[in-house]
């Protein structure tokens, strides 16, 4: 014997309520976080090193939280660019979390900070299914990772605000088809922008700062189709 | 693998409402996964027998639904299934869909409570020997 209840709660509904707080409470404050996902090995530890760096130079206040299952040598790589950087450990945790991305916040963001640029676990999977209060998702993907990397990880790309291509310097070395990656970013994500960029050359560079400065003023993202999810 | 967060707050969300309605265990879960929720049944089956360990949900079936994904394009009014990876550009006239109808739930649709049984209850009353 049994009795049947209707509880119908999203699972993560826990996850969201925390983004929210999150998200007022440093919308209220000026500070805009932008939320890095890639794979492994995706070039982008390198491409936000040089963006703080440029932070630096335009006098934006910027500061970088980055996560990795075990070691601290982001931190120090991102140190080097003279912006607020603190090192999150997850403990082999394939993702971070909104109370985790509040927790460290605490004691630690300058009150002035603008931009807050969170790194995320390099990890295109577990990652995309949380929300860690930001303004501007970024979903990152090097030239050597293949064409039909959108489609491999579509929750991914398909909630991605912006799309950016890193290493374009090795394109024609890893035989990358560029129209091709764009047709299937288009395919998972309808109207997205996706922007080419290259730390060695220079190409794309500064895309990024510019993208989260115009979020921070309030201008429209995109917002993806699979985000308006009817669910 | 995030499954397992999915997993813990399945758990303490069923585990709460057991809670606040004195339930003494849970026979099954019915959840709703969207095809495009990005959480794998499989994944999610096997963190589910370690979440629900120890707890009021232990020995609950856990079953899960996949909903197709289904999108909308506003200026021909077309509806389709849009697939694993997601097809999100209209067949008709290749225009960005409008909406996306179903695909990203990820949802407790139904828990079902174990009615105490009795003759347990009775049973535990009584004072437990030890064994030597
Ligand atoms: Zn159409």
């Amino acid at each position: 014997m049994c009795r049947a209840v209707d509880l119908q709660r999203a699972v993560l509904a826990k996850n969201e309520a925390a983004a929210q707080i999150l998200r007022t409470e440093l919308t209220a404050r000026g500070t805009t976080v932008v939320n890095l996902l890639s794979s492994p090995g995706s070039g982008k530890t390198a491409l936000l090193e040089r963006e703080l760096r440029l932070a630096v130079e335009r006098g934006v206040s910027a500061a970088a939280l980055t996560a990795d299952l075990a070691t601290e040598n982001d931190a120090q790589r991102l140190a080097r660019s003279g912006v607020p950087v603190k090192q999150v450990l997850t403990d082999g945790l394939c993702h971070l979390e909104a109370d985790m991305v509040a927790r460290h916040l605490h004691d630690w963001l300058p009150e002035s900070t603008r931009l807050l640029f969170v790194e995320n676990v390099g990890n295109l999977v577990c990652p995309a299914g949380y929300d860690l209060g930001e303004s501007l998702r970024v979903v990152l993907a090097s030239v050597t990772e293949g064409e039909d990397k959108p489609l491999k990880y579509p929750t991914a790309f398909g909630l991605a605000q912006l799309v950016i291509v890193t290493k374009t310097d090795m394109a024609e070395a890893a035989e990358f088809d560029e129209a091709a990656f764009l047709h299937n970013v288009q395919q998972v994500n309808p109207g997205v922008e996706v922007v080419l960029t290259s730390v060695r050359d220079g190409r794309g560079t500064g895309a990024l700062l510019d993208r989260a400065l115009a979020a921070a003023e309030g201008n429209r993202v995109h917002t993806p189709v699979m985000a308006q999810a009817g669910a | 693998m995030h499954e397992m967060s999915v997993a813990v707050a399945v758990v303490d969300q069923v585990e709460a409402a057991a809670r606040s309605r004195g339930a003494v265990g849970v026979e099954s879960i019915r959840l709703d996964v969207g095809e495009l929720a990005g959480v794998v049944a499989d994944a999610l089956a096997f963190c589910f027998e370690l979440a629900c360990a120890g707890t009021v949900v232990e020995g609950a079936e856990l079953i899960t639904r996949t909903v197709p994904g289904t999108a909308r394009c506003e200026p021909c009014a077309e509806t389709w299934a849009v697939g694993m990876p997601p097809k999100l550009l209209c067949p008709g006239c290749g225009a960005a869909a409008g909406e996306l109808l179903s695909g990203r739930e990820l949802q407790i649709r139904e828990v079902r409570w174990a009615d105490p049984d009795p003759a347990a209850v009775a049973r535990h009353r009584q004072p437990i020997t030890e064994e030597s």
